[in-house]
């Protein structure tokens, strides 16, 4: 399955804004799209509660998986949001 | 009933039922089961949450921008699917909706609790959103504000949070009363705004039963339960009288004897611009730029940002547009400017402090501040109106009088200065972008202090009453149970005020003020006197401003100001100041 593992460069994490466009553009997708923290469960993308309660905050890794037509650029947009600083 | 006593932070008489703010939804019950059809059940709940989402998004639509993102970000937790999966599954387990709806939230109240930090602090949006869906689900009112109403309602609560305030109108609400809260709450700014009376700080309010009729004096801060028919006629004679006085108000701010006070006003963006036109308003003596910031990912382009500003300074042609510089710290984020997790982000990088590194956010501000004003609607060299008032004694050049025949001349200042460095390097800054007036804000007691020296770097000083407040007396303008000393009749802010404003005569340089203080009108008489030489605040309080500075003489305004910094309290600095004004009674004041 298509993944990125990427580490959050924000301040805030994966949290407030960063957190709300992640989901947000996970949930514009019609394919399944998950997240986890490192090694851990992974959880629904297109959730901001299950996004918010990973904790993920600056400097952790995550890993984006999805699978299906558009996974990859899909993928790629995700990984810049959750990269940017 | 006995009549209650508070702060009158609001002026105007209103009257109505009172209307509690609802306080918690209660858990349902534990043993409560759906009648057997499963999938119904199931869409009850569902559509509880989607109209709670809607509910929520629309709110935010007519909100100011920080209060967008939170309401935005609690209608995403309504919709969200894996939330939505957990309803679906508990129901499927014979559990009635409501009760569903509220294990679902129980399971991510838990996890962001156990994380800590930012996403702890969600719980409260978290409960938020609960709470509607599971009031919606049993039939209980709604916890909020109710948007509409046959006869306006005098809404009572502890203290109001931006989520209850963000959709009250003056035609729903004839008058608000917290028992917390003081002159800077959030309240007290929300009812001036409004132009709705208020009274804060008002003890034994909430215990007054749901529909009681109200009076409230928003000025006096006497709320009256159950009053007489002739105590209703005699406050609605004196709210009427003031009513038509402010209605004779017009035109530039001007005292009794013919200095003139630019009157201006306190925006957030240009979507303030039409009301700050309504009232009067001579200029724009503050526009907060963070709303071009809040809520991205990379900082605006200098372009984007000059078409903005560019608006503004179309909407005041001959008058003057007060630009303050981005103001973000710890406590609002801005992804791309460096942060770190202050434990006081109110002491911390704020201001123009986050700047002196790295200006490179600061400077693309300024230079579109710079494209904006080459690119303003008329010139600056029309000339002067040959009946302009007479000026204060300081050299007001900045503050002359209103030319509707200029272009909008373009100020900018910079926030949290506290030395002649900080201001002489924004300054430098301006400068270099082609800016030629810049100024500083009056907001760290040490600038006060040392004004002076601040003062001979730049064209002009701006005193922000609120910080400079919230700063001298170590009092958090959040905490409510502080009101007490966020007063700005404090004495030894006005003794703040008066160093400030001195320091800026000696220098030849005006000295406005731009805090929420200057939309009492008894206080801002009181602040001319101190020295102010141009006032700017919430557009509704414009005409009420300018009635009570027409009504009394500088001299007057001096003896006032002196009067108050002889008490010993804010309460006695306010009578004190009160009986040098003898003019306010029409105004109810």
């Amino acid at each position: 399955m298509p993944e990125r593992k990427v580490i959050v460069e924000s301040e805030v994490g994966l949290h407030a804004r960063p957190a709300a466009l992640f989901v947000q553009t996970a949930a514009k997708a019609f394919i399944e799209v998950t997240v986890a923290k490192g090694a851990g469960e992974p959880v629904n993308a297109k959730s901001i509660l299950s996004v918010l309660a990973l904790d993920v905050r600056q400097g952790e890794a995550i890993v984006i998986r999805a699978e299906g037509e558009g996974a990859d650029a899909l993928l790629d947009e995700l990984a810049a949001i959750a990269a940017a600083s | 009933m006995e009549a209650l006593a508070g702060a009158g932070v609001s002026p105007g008489v209103g009257f109505g039922p009172v209307h509690r703010l609802v306080g918690g939804v209660p858990t349902p019950p534990a043993d409560a089961r759906h009648d057997g059809d499963a999938a119904a059940a199931r869409r009850t709940a569902l559509a509880a949450l989607e109209r709670v989402a809607a509910e929520l998004a629309s709110r935010g639509s007519s909100a100011g921008d920080e209060v967008r993102a939170v309401l935005d970000a609690e209608a995403m937790m309504a919709r969200d699917p894996s939330l939505a999966d957990r309803v679906t599954r508990l129901i499927g387990e014979g559990m009635a909706p409501a009760l569903a709806v509220h294990r679902a939230f129980g399971a991510y109240r838990e996890m962001f609790s156990a994380a800590g930090g930012y996403v702890a602090e969600r719980v409260v949006d978290l409960d938020d959103v609960r709470d509607r869906a599971v009031a919606l689900l049993m039939g209980l009112p709604m916890p909020g504000v109710p948007l509409v109403a046959e006869e306006p309602y005098v809404l009572v609560a502890r203290d109001l949070a931006p989520a209850d305030t963000a959709v009250l109108s003056k035609h729903v609400v004839a008058a608000l009363v917290t028992e917390e809260g003081g002159p800077t709450s959030h309240t007290a700014i929300l009812a001036r705004a409004l132009g709705v009376p208020a009274v804060v700080a008002c003890p034994g309010a909430t215990a007054v039963p749901e529909g009681t009729p109200l009076l409230v004096d928003g000025a006096s801060g006497v709320v009256r339960p159950a009053p007489t028919a002739e105590e209703v006629d005699d406050a609605r004679r004196r709210a009427a009288a003031r009513e038509a006085a402010l209605a004779r108000s017009r035109g530039p701010g001007v005292t009794k004897d013919g200095t003139a006070v630019p009157l201006l006003a306190n925006i957030g963006g240009p979507g303030d611009i039409a009301a700050a036109v309504a009232h009067g308003a001579e200029g724009v003596g503050l526009l907060r730029t963070e709303f071009l910031y809040l809520g991205r990912r990379d900082a605006p382009g200098v372009r984007e940002q000059a078409e903005v500003y560019r608006e503004v300074l179309a909407a005041f042609p001959g008058g003057r547009v007060v630009v303050r510089t981005l103001d973000a710290g710890a406590d609002k984020p801005l992804g791309f400017l460096p942060s770190a997790e202050e434990a006081n982000p109110a002491l911390g990088m704020r201001g123009i402090r986050m700047f002196r590194h790295d200006p490179g956010v600061l400077a693309d501000q300024l230079a579109a501040l710079a494209l904006a004003a080459r690119n303003a609607p008329a010139r600056l060299d029309a000339p002067a109106r040959l009946d302009a008032p007479a000026r204060l004694d300081a050299p007001a050049r900045l503050d002359a009088p209103a030319r509707p025949d200029a272009p909008a001349r373009l100020e900018v200042m910079a926030p949290m200065v506290s030395s002649g460095a900080d201001a002489a390097w924004f300054k430098a800054l301006c400068a270099e972008a082609g800016l030629g007036e810049a100024g500083a804000m009056v907001e760290v007691p040490a600038a006060a202090v040392r004004a002076r020296e601040i003062a001979e770097e730049v064209d002009f000083l701006s005193i922000g009453t609120n910080d400079l407040t919230q700063y001298a007396f170590a009092a958090d303008r959040q905490v409510g149970a502080l009101a007490g000393l966020q007063d700005p009749w404090q004495p030894a802010l006005l003794d703040l005020v008066a160093m400030a404003a001195d320091a800026a005569a000696g220098a030849g340089r005006p000295c406005g003020v731009c805090g929420e203080a200057a939309a009492d009108p008894v206080l801002a008489c009181v602040l001319v006197g101190l020295g102010a030489t141009s006032l700017s605040m919430g557009a509704p309080a414009l005409p009420a401003v300018r009635a009570a500075l027409a009504r009394h003489t500088v001299e007057q305004c001096r003896a006032a100001a002196a009067a108050a910094r002889r008490a010993r309290s804010a309460g006695e600095a306010r009578m004190a100041a009160r009986r040098h004004l003898p003019d306010l009674d029409d105004l109810g004041l």
